[in-house]
């Protein structure tokens, strides 16, 4: 299979030398986890435990509220010390803090699921919902709306992003080399459940040994594990599609357009895990980096566990933290403190040293042109922020500032570094609320 | 710890790239050619180039003083405005008048209209402009390159004339020991700092190969074919300086990639058209003034298809 990628776009340094070649290692028994009501894109979840329950593995502790929102479950098995609010990646929010007894005891709701071949699409969509599955690859979108397009919108293509674009981060990495067949297995309950004929992974080739080991484990399925340039975003949902189908995304559309679900990696193995052992989304894998940490890994971890407990795992911090970021170093989100928990879509905790955090001071644009030959969605970053500094944002419409993916590539490219996508994302905002008016 | 973690919107990664680098690479890009003119023309040269780099220098300094505004001569920008200037003039000019062209690139063309990024026009050409018609005499007084050669016309200045000299052959135009401007002469060296820029993704092929293309091609149909003077019409006037290293200017040139295209192809016309059909023998400098002035309004008219947008 020839290389395949998308226009624009950029090579940052990979940075994934510290962790790519360790195996996942559990950290199964934080002595407490926050579990928070809201880990996710939509609605926060509803507690439906209280101060003093005791809880057991897999157990619903916070309920759906609508149905773009996804239940969240125990991690462990413990007693239920508080439920309030307090700092969480999402915000000031309502979490469940449940200390760990070590027992693992599981819950009796939790059983294998039937064979998925012989489930609905629907039903297998229901069991997913309440597994509280969401993207698992940073965004958090509740994976059950993912996989209930309008009927006017058939589905025939569902995309594996394995590309794991993100400099630093190996944890997608690692589940592919370690659990292919989980992989594979939640692929296929998916492309049962939307009874759809193609089936790709996406894996940059920075990763043979994953696009090896996925193949064979793809073998006699009809799944097609396509090597990506390595290159970043790829893994963006409309680049990634784009890569794999050759097929475009319409401005302001989504896949089920085009008749395509994207789903992580990740997300599908714990979808695969789902139906083997019955178990929600509970546990993820993360990669702990970045020079600010002492000795950096990929961590099986609990939903909740705090990051702060993550850190110490690999021997604390690496001198004095300068920054830390939940996600990669193009689009995660910097946190002001390392105590709050990490979640179900917690890819990478990373740790800048001082130095690195220092932000650069932006000049003069000269003009270079090389923010728009970067942009993987075809805009002019520079027209886009320029008018958005001037509060002009009819004009950085008509530049389809909306179109604007945030991946950052402008930004990270422009030699006058000029805050371009923190423009444009003030532009984005300014323009949806203005359309809601 | 946790009130000394920074907080900032991504991306948290920059690429290593800065204005500052990218115009030291284009001040590298030109050097031999600069020091080619000098063993070409002599030590006067050099102090051609010196004094309008360093008024080139001054001048920012000075202006960005009065404007209030952080002072960035370090940034190589200026350096770059000298150089260019001081290598499109011809070596007899009084010492004077590169002081002069450097105050104007830089005070009216750059400063004035807000700095770096903003200059519509190119500064270093449109000082020369300035000067060609301020001093006309001055500004195209052909010093030979030889010492006991008398005359001295440029290549195209021959050619355009008519005049009973001989032509220089096509490895002279090369090398570069003709007549002309301090640093336009040597062909070879002014590609190689291209290649250089290139290399370096500075610029891209895509001005300079389309611009070069264009006069080439015209000039070999116009000429009936004429291998020689199509060769002697690309390596020996101002094209290869102007198309790599003043064409791709960014601030005035345009920033889509189709708008590129038109602009490369506009200024291969316009040279063409004035070195065949104009007064002048050369046509370099005006065709990329000509096409920086539209070359906004290009950008307006060739915004890129949006991703997913109608083909
Ligand atoms: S990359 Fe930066 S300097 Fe270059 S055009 Fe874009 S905003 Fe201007
Ligand atoms: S404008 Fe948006 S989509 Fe384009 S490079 Fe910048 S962040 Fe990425």
């Amino acid at each position: 299979m020839g290389l395949l990628t998308f226009k624009g776009g950029i090579h940052p340094p990979h940075a994934k030398k510290a962790t790519e070649h360790l195996p996942i290692v559990d950290f199964l028994d934080p002595k407490v986890v926050e579990i928070p009501m809201r880990q996710h894109i939509g609605a926060p979840c509803e507690p439906v435990v209280q101060k003093g329950d005791y809880v057991k593995v897999g157990q619903l502790v916070g309920s759906a509220s609508s149905f773009v929102s996804a239940n969240v479950h125990s991690s462990v098995s413990g007693t239920v010390l508080d439920v309030k609010k307090q700092d969480t990646a999402y915000g000031y929010d309502v979490v469940v803090i449940i200390e760990n007894d070590g027992l693992n005891e599981v819950h009796e709701s939790i059983v294998p699921q039937p064979d998925f071949n012989t489930l609905s699409g629907k039903e297998i969509i229901e069991i997913i919902k309440n597994a509280g599955i969401v993207g698992m690859g940073g965004a958090g979108f509740p994976t059950h709306v993912k996989l209930s397009p309008p009927p006017e919108k058939p589905i025939d293509t569902i995309v594996l992003n394995g590309a794991e674009c993100e400099p630093y981060l190996t944890c997608d990495h690692r589940l592919m080399l370690e659990t292919p067949d989980l992989v594979i297995k939640g692929l296929q309950i998916l492309m049962h459940a939307l009874n759809v004929p193609n089936g790709y992974i996406g894996i940059e080739n920075n990763k043979p040994d994953a696009i090896e080991t996925m193949t064979k484990a793809a073998s006699g399925t009809g799944i097609k594990v396509v090597g990506l340039r390595t290159k970043y975003p790829q893994g963006a949902e409309k680049q990634l599609i784009f890569a794999c189908t050759g097929k475009e995304i319409p401005s302001g559309g989504l896949p089920m357009d085009i008749g395509v679900v994207v789903n992580n990696v990740a997300t599908v193995a714990t979808i695969g895990n789902l139906f083997n052992t019955g178990m929600p989304l509970i546990e993820r894998i993360c990669t702990v980096t970045g020079k600010g940490i002492k000795t950096p890994k990929n961590i099986r971890f609990k939903v909740g566990t705090p990051v702060k407990t993550l850190i110490e795992f690999c021997d604390g911090y690496n001198g004095t933290p300068g920054k830390l970021l939940l996600g990669g170093p193009m689009m995660g989100v910097a946190q002001m403190t390392d105590n709050l928990p990490a979640m179900k879509n917690t890819s990478g905790v990373l740790v800048f040293t001082p130095e690195e955090a220092k932000l650069p001071e932006p000049s003069l644009c000269i003009r270079c042109g090389k923010c728009v030959s970067t942009c993987p969605a075809f805009l002019e970053p520079i027209q886009i922020s320029a008018y958005a500094l001037q509060n002009n944002y009819d004009k950085a419409s008509e530049y389809n500032a909306l179109d604007c993916i945030e991946c950052g590539s402008c930004s990270f490219v422009c030699p006058a570094n000029r805050p371009l996508l923190q423009t444009i994302r003030v532009a984005k905002r300014e323009i949806i609320a203005k359309k809601r008016k | 710890m946790e009130s000394r973690l920074t907080v900032s919107s991504s991306p948290h990664i920059r690429s290593t790239e800065t204005t500052q680098k990218i115009m030291r690479d284009v001040t590298i890009a030109l050097l031999p050619a600069a020091a080619f003119g000098v063993y070409n023309f002599g030590l006067r040269a050099l102090t051609i180039l010196v004094l309008s780099i360093v008024s080139a220098m001054a001048a920012e300094a000075l202006s960005q003083k009065i404007r209030k505004v952080p002072i960035t001569v370090d940034d190589f920008s200026a350096v770059v405005t000298g150089l260019l200037l001081g290598m499109n003039l011809p070596v007899s000019v009084p010492l004077w008048l590169p002081i002069v062209g450097s105050a104007f690139a830089i005070i009216i063309v750059k400063q004035a209209f807000g700095g770096l990024g903003h200059n519509f026009m190119n500064p270093a050409l449109a000082a020369r402009a300035m000067l060609v018609a301020s001093w006309p005499v001055e500004m195209t007084t052909w010093t030979a390159v030889k010492a006991d050669a008398v005359s001295s016309a440029t290549t195209l200045g021959i050619l355009k004339e008519g005049l009973n000299v001989p032509v220089p052959s096509i490895t002279d135009a090369l090398l570069g020991t003709i007549g002309g401007c301090i640093g336009e002469t040597s062909a070879l060296l002014l590609l190689l700092g291209g290649i250089y820029l290139i290399y370096r993704g500075v610029i891209s092929i895509r001005i300079p190969g389309l611009y070069i293309g264009t006069v080439a091609i015209l000039t070999f149909i116009i000429t009936g074919f004429d291998v020689q003077t199509t060769m002697l019409h690309v390596l020996a006037g101002g094209l290869i300086l102007g198309a790599f290293f003043m064409a791709t200017d960014y601030a005035s040139s345009p920033i889509t990639a189709k708008g590129q295209v038109i602009y490369a192809i506009g200024m291969g016309v316009i040279t063409v058209v004035i070195r065949m059909y104009g007064g002048y023998p050369e046509g370099v400098s005006y065709s990329i003034l000509l096409m920086n002035v539209v070359a906004p309004l290009i950008d307006k008219y060739t915004k890129p298809r949006v991703f997913g947008g109608a083909k």
